[in-house]
C-alpha cells in the first residue's frame, strides 16, 4: 500500500501572544519530532489528552499550519510549498469538531456544494458529486432542509458530505463526536466506518473516546508532542499502565478485563470491544 | 423565544411567483416603487392596486400573511395621516381650530401616502415571502455584477450577506442560552428602569461577541480547507436563468409603466 500522509520529524510552536510589557519569549513546542506515515486506505485513530498536540498534528495534514521544523509530504506534495495549497486541501478534507460552525449556507445541498463550487466544477458536475456525497452520508432526503433544522449527528453528516463531495482521498477528523449526543455520535461513526470501508476513503480520526479509538485499524498515542504508542488497537490497549500515565484511559471492557487479571484471574488482556468481553467472561464462567 | 422571529420570512409554498427568477423580481419590484411615488393620480394607486392583487393570487401567500406583514407599519401609517392631514396646507379649508387646519389637499395627500406605503410593503413583502434569503443574495450579487468592473466586491458582499443570514438563527439560539445562564445567575432582565435594563444586556452582549468571534474564526478555517479563494473561479450549483414566465411577468411590468406614465401625461 502506497503511503498518503508523511510527517517527518515535525516540529511546531504556535507564536507566543504577549502581554505589550512583555517581550515575546520562545515557547516549548506544541510538537516535538513527530514522525509518521499513514497508509491509504487505513482507518488511523489519534489519540491523546487535551493539550497533547493532537489537533495540531491533524492541522498539519491539510497545510493550515505548516511545521517549524520538518516535512509534512500528503501524496507525496509538500504542505510547505505554497504551489500545493489547494491541492492539497483537495486531497485531504477536514471535518471539526462544532458542526454549526463549519456550515456555510443557509440550505443542506448548498453547503455541500460549496467546496466543489470553490474548485471551479461545472454545475451539473457539481449536482452529480452533491448528490453522491449526501447519499453517501444518508442525508438524501434532507437535501432541502435548513442545517438548524437538523441534529447535531445529521449536521456533522452534512459536514462530512460538504468534504467528501471534493473526492478526497483523505478525511482528517478533529474530535467528530464531541459536541454530539450518543445517538450522534453512533450516527457519526458508522458513516466514518462506511466511507472508510465502502469507498477506500484513509479516515484518521482525532478522539478521545476509546471506544471509537478501538474501531480502528491502528492507534497513535501523543503525549507532550511526540509519538508515545503507535500499533493495533489491541497491543495499545493491553498498555493499561501507560496509558493511564499519560492521562488516558483504555475502553471499559480492557480496564475490566486488566482488573481482573490483577485479582489473579486468568482472562485474555486484548480485550477491546463488548463482544470480546462478553465472549471471555462466558468462557471464564463456563 | 427568541427563535419564533423570522427574519427573511420566506413562505416556502409553490407558486409561479416562487418559480421566478428573484432578479426579475428585485428589478420590478423597485420598478413598482418608482411608479407609486412617481404617479400622482388615484387612477395609478388603483391600477398599482390591482396589480398588487394579482401578484398575491399568482404567489398562494394567504391573505393572512400579507396582513401580518402590514400590523407592524400601521402606527406608521398612522402618524405619516396625521402628520400630511395637519400640515398641508392646500386647496380649501374644511375644518379649522385655533392653529389646526385641515385642509382638501390635506386629506387626499393623507390618503395617497398611506395607499402608497401599504401597497410599498405588500410589494416588497410579497417578494421576500416568495424568495428564499439565499436567492436573494444570489440575484443580488448578479444584478450588481456590472460593479465588478470598478473594482467594487460585488461576491464579497454578497458572501457576507448569506453568511450573516446562516448565522442568524444559530446566534439567536446562543443569546437565548446566555440569557438563561445569566438569568440562572440571578440577572434581571426584564424589569427595572431603561437604564438598568441596558446595563443589564452589557453580560449578555459580551459572551455574544466573543462567542460570535470565536464562531468566526472557526468558520474562516473551515472555509479556507474546503478551498475556498474568493470569487474568482468560482462556479455555483445554481445557475439563475430567466424562462418565459419572467419575460412575460417584466411586459406585464412595463405595460403597466407605460400605462402609469400616459396617464400622468393625460391627466396633467
Amino acid at each position: 500500500m502506497s503511503v498518503i500522509v508523511d510527517a517527518k520529524h515535525l516540529v511546531f510552536r504556535y507564536q507566543e501572544t504577549t502581554d505589550e510589557d512583555q517581550s515575546p519569549k520562545q515557547t516549548e513546542p506544541v510538537l516535538k519530532d513527530v514522525s509518521l506515515s499513514i497508509e491509504k486506505g487505513s482507518f488511523v485513530a489519534v489519540l491523546g489528552h487535551n493539550g497533547s498536540g493532537k489537533s495540531t498534528f491533524a492541522k498539519h495534514i491539510n497545510a493550515i499550519l505548516i511545521p517549524d521544523e520538518g516535512k509534512m509530504y500528503v501524496e507525496g506534495m509538500d504542505t510547505s510549498d505554497e504551489q500545493n495549497l489547494f491541492a492539497i486541501r483537495q486531497k485531504a478534507g477536514m471535518v471539526f469538531q462544532n458542526p454549526d460552525n463549519q456550515i456555510v449556507a443557509t440550505i443542506v445541498e448548498e453547503d455541500v456544494a460549496f467546496a466543489p463550487e470553490n474548485l471551479g466544477i461545472a454545475p451539473e458536475e457539481i449536482r452529480r458529486r452533491v448528490d453522491d456525497a449526501l447519499k453517501a452520508v444518508k442525508m438524501y432526503d434532507y437535501r432541502k432542509h435548513a442545517p438548524t433544522q437538523l441534529s447535531g449527528g445529521q449536521k456533522q453528516r452534512v459536514a462530512i458530505a460538504g468534504v467528501i463531495a471534493m473526492q478526497p482521498d483523505c478525511i482528517v477528523l478533529d474530535e467528530p463526536t464531541a459536541m454530539l449526543d450518543p445517538q450522534g455520535r453512533q450516527e457519526v461513526m458508522e458513516t466514518i466506518r462506511r466511507l472508510n470501508r465502502e469507498k477506500g476513503i484513509t479516515v484518521i480520526l482525532i478522539t478521545h473516546y476509546m471506544e471509537e479509538a478501538a474501531q480502528s485499524d491502528r492507534i497513535v498515542v501523543i503525549d507532550g508532542g511526540k509519538v508515545l504508542l503507535d500499533d493495533v488497537p489491541k497491543k495499545v490497549f493491553s498498555q493499561v499502565e501507560t496509558l493511564k500515565s499519560v492521562g488516558l484511559d483504555v475502553p471499559q471492557v480492557t480496564e475490566l478485563a486488566y482488573l481482573l487479571s490483577r485479582e489473579g484471574i486468568s482472562i485474555e488482556q486484548d480485550i477491546i470491544t463488548s463482544e470480546e468481553c462478553v465472549a471471555a467472561l462466558e468462557q471464564l464462567l463456563r | 423565544m427568541l427563535k419564533d422571529i423570522t427574519l427573511g420570512q420566506y413562505f416556502p409554498v409553490e407558486s409561479v411567483l416562487h418559480r421566478m427568477d428573484p432578479r426579475f423580481k428585485i428589478v420590478e419590484i423597485m420598478l413598482f416603487i418608482v411608479i407609486l411615488f412617481a404617479g400622482d393620480s388615484f387612477w395609478i394607486l388603483a391600477l398599482g392596486t390591482v396589480f398588487v392583487m394579482l401578484a398575491q393570487r399568482l404567489s398562494n401567500i394567504p391573505m393572512k400573511m400579507i396582513w401580518k406583514s402590514i400590523k407592524p407599519i400601521l402606527p406608521i401609517l398612522a402618524i405619516t395621516a396625521i402628520l400630511n392631514l395637519l400640515f398641508i396646507d392646500d386647496g380649501d379649508v374644511l375644518f379649522q381650530w385655533k392653529i389646526l387646519k385641515i385642509t382638501e389637499g390635506g386629506i387626499t395627500t393623507s390618503l395617497f401616502m398611506m395607499i402608497r406605503i401599504v401597497l410599498l410593503i405588500i410589494g416588497s413583502s410579497l417578494l421576500t415571502y416568495t424568495t428564499s434569503p439565499i436567492l436573494l443574495t444570489d440575484a443580488i450579487e448578479s444584478l450588481l455584477s456590472p460593479l465588478k468592473k470598478i473594482k467594487f466586491p460585488v461576491h464579497e458582499m454578497a458572501m457576507m450577506m448569506s453568511i450573516a443570514l446562516r448565522f442568524i438563527p444559530t446566534l439567536l439560539e446562543e443569546t437565548d442560552k446566555i440569557m438563561s445562564a445569566q438569568k440562572a445567575r440571578g440577572a434581571t432582565l426584564d424589569n427595572g428602569k431603561l437604564t438598568e435594563r441596558v446595563k443589564a444586556l452589557v453580560p449578555i452582549l459580551i459572551p455574544l461577541f466573543v462567542s460570535a468571534f470565536r464562531r468566526a474564526e472557526e468558520l474562516a478555517t473551515a472555509m479556507e480547507c474546503r478551498c475556498y479563494r474568493g470569487g474568482d473561479g468560482r462556479t455555483r450549483l445554481r445557475k439563475l436563468k430567466a424562462e418565459a414566465r419572467d419575460y412575460i411577468g417584466f411586459a406585464v411590468c412595463m405595460l403597466f409603466l407605460t400605462a402609469s406614465v400616459l396617464m400622468n401625461i393625460l391627466i396633467k
